[in-house]
């Protein structure tokens, strides 16, 4: 399968997009919105003439000489809204991309017996999935999704997020996913780049965006608490932290100056009572809010976000309202410079508090 | 008291307005019988002015679907400097009295004009003067109707393979059906009614440039019930435009889809 190549610039209203990436597989590019997301897709579709290259393999679409249009570049593109042709019913509108493989196509997305409906009679799943196969009746060498999941309610959003991943695996063809969902990236995409104001922030494993987050933007999109703070001390292979909120935490992590401390809600425990255990840092405050995320119980404490289950929630009687404690090791926090306030590490990110 | 008071008063003026519309249009019917209207129909300058006025307006038509489709789309899908200019001049022709515009014509096109031709007081003149005036209409309408196709249905058609050509013809030109024939339909109509600038550009010989209003104009003063004759068959003709648009229209719109819109995407 030949690798699609870019490394482009293209001007938008407020920044620049540049962008470098080589794509085999799936990468996903995540980030706010009004980051030049969609103008990725469509620069590599044609549908935009930045300055610089894009290529298929050997096949050059674009550089300083070549400037292929849409028509000629074999690229499947999903819109966000999907963009079915409204006068076209199911099976023309698949037809519209080739006309070889339609029928194939329309079993393998279980659309068949929609063949005849029109596209304002079809539900949000099935118009997804009439979009998927009309983008591939083109045979592309490249699929470009755009938000493939944002236009889905919630219910039917996990069963096409699995789905989606399953075909992904089976065309292995290069995709480039985009979305405003960590959590969607991380499903789909073995390689996930993070994107504000037109510049990827970091490129790497779902894990290691988790792990090692680059700065404090990526760290709170990936879903991390991040807590404000300066460094006071370094001691011994530890790093005192005097947080904005006047408490201490420590951190095996070594930094200076402006830090923000990262740390997940799965390495947060909850208790009632100040217990003494191996746990360094301990962060006293209001339960301010308790809720259920798949299997999992999300509480927030203070400023922290903490993950726990059913039982212990009904074990410490943790309500909203009452007061508890929540500790974390200092070998579970990374600690990340603050640097440029002012720039879009500043924005909060859709998903990092929302969901708490 | 009060509210029963003004709702008479309501229901009388919009009784006033209505029979103000239609009390004209009924008069020509029923000042003179029917079957006398109809013997009236086979004198020679009305056969001659109904030939006249459809032919140019058939030819006018062309010319309009011809080059204002083109100068539509152009004008709907691109973002230049100077657009709303171009609008603007569009439009000019709308609002210009057509005394104006048979000068402008003459002034244009005339033995003495800027381009200097011959076409004046010919058949092609009355052509001239019915684009002038009634393309605008079209144009108006059918930029509107382009402007109205969601872009990213475009940009859909051109991914999956289709160029420009391709897209326009199956993809635009579909969506935008509905537009660019109620815009024709008006400009028809318009065409068909043409007398300002015609009279000034073609003059009124019968056969050759004597459309059907300027024959009644001719005819009115000598013989009436002519002149009523031909007014009757442009209400017709007119009437069954409408109705025939109106059903278009209607039973393009019931059907589920084609009132769907997309959200745009970002």
């Amino acid at each position: 399968m030949a690798k699609l190549s870019t490394d482009f610039e293209l001007p938008l209203r407020s920044f620049d997009l540049t962008l470098a990436l080589e794509v085999e597989r799936t990468v996903a590019l995540v980030g706010p919105s009004g980051a030049g997301k969609s103008s990725v897709l469509r620069s590599i579709a044609g549908l935009a003439r930045p300055r610089g290259r894009i290529a298929l393999g050997d096949e050059v679409w674009l550089d300083a000489t070549t400037f292929r249009p849409p028509e000629e570049r074999r690229v499947g593109l999903v819109f966000q809204e999907y963009a079915l042709f409204p006068h076209l019913n199911v099976q023309r509108n698949v037809a519209f991309g080739g006309k070889e493989r339609v029928g194939e196509l329309l079993e393998r997305f279980r659309i068949s017996h929609l063949a005849s409906a029109r596209p304002g009679e079809l539900s949000g799943g099935e118009r997804q999935r009439v979009a998927l196969a009309r983008a591939l009746a083109r045979d592309p060498g490249v699929l470009l999704l755009d938000e493939p999941l944002a236009a889905l309610d919630a219910h039917t959003k996990d069963t096409v997020r699995s789905e989606l991943q399953a075909l992904l695996a089976e065309l292995g063809l290069p995709t480039v996913v985009v979305t405003h969902d960590y959590e969607d990236a991380a499903a789909l995409a073995e390689t996930v780049g993070v994107l504000v104001d037109g510049r990827l922030r970091q490129l790497g494993s779902p894990t290691e965006l988790v792990s090692q987050p680059a700065d404090p933007f990526v760290a709170s999109f990936t879903g991390a608490n991040l807590l404000r703070g300066s460094v006071q001390l370094f001691d011994d292979g530890l790093t005192r932290v005097r947080l904005e909120s006047g408490e201490v935490v420590y951190s095996t992590d070594e930094a200076d100056g402006e830090v923000g401390v990262v740390v997940y809600p799965w390495d947060v425990s909850i208790g009632r009572i100040h217990a003494d255990d191996s746990a360094m840092n301990l962060i006293r405050g209001e339960v301010t809010s308790v809720s259920q995320v798949g299997n999992r119980v999300r509480v927030r404490v203070g400023p922290l976000t903490a993950e726990v289950t059913q039982a212990s929630v009904e074990r410490l009687g943790l309500a909203r309202g009452g007061t508890a404690f929540a500790s974390f090791k200092a070998t579970g926090t990374r600690l990340v410079p603050l640097g440029a306030r002012a720039s879009g590490s500043d924005r909060t990110p859709p998903g990092s508090d929302g969901r708490a | 008291m009060k509210r029963a008071l003004a709702a008479v008063l309501v229901a009388a003026a919009a009784a006033v307005a209505l029979a103000f519309l239609v009390l004209p249009i009924a008069a020509i019917f029923l000042r003179v019988p029917p079957g006398h209207l109809l013997r009236q129909l086979s004198s020679p300058i009305v056969t001659d002015a109904l030939i006249v006025s459809f032919k140019t307006t058939a030819i006018a038509q062309v010319l309009i679907l011809a080059f204002g489709t083109p100068l539509a789309w152009l004008i709907a899908s691109r973002s230049f400097r100077g657009r709303a200019l171009a609008i603007t001049l569009v439009e000019l022709p709308l609002v210009l009295p057509p005394a104006v515009a048979g000068l402008g014509l003459l002034a244009a096109f005339g033995r003495f004009g800027l381009l200097s031709t011959n076409i004046a007081f010919t058949q092609t003149a009355v052509v001239f003067a019915v684009t002038f005036v009634s393309s605008p209409l079209y144009i108006r309408q059918a930029i509107a109707a382009f402007e109205a196709v969601d872009p990213n249905l475009v940009a859909a058609s051109r991914t999956l393979g289709a160029g420009p050509g391709r897209t326009f013809f199956r993809v635009v030109l579909p969506l935008a059906w509905n537009g660019l024939a109620a815009g024709e339909a008006l400009a028809f109509a318009r065409g068909l009614g043409e007398f300002g600038a015609t009279i000034m550009f073609a003059g009124s010989l019968q056969g050759v440039t004597q459309t059907l209003p300027l024959a009644i104009y001719s005819a009115f003063a000598i013989d009436f019930d002519t002149a009523l004759a031909m007014g009757a068959l442009l209400v017709a003709i007119s009437a069954v435009l409408l109705l025939v648009l109106k059903l278009v229209l209607s039973w393009r719109s019931s059907r589920p889809t084609s009132s769907f819109l997309f959200a745009r995407s970002t």
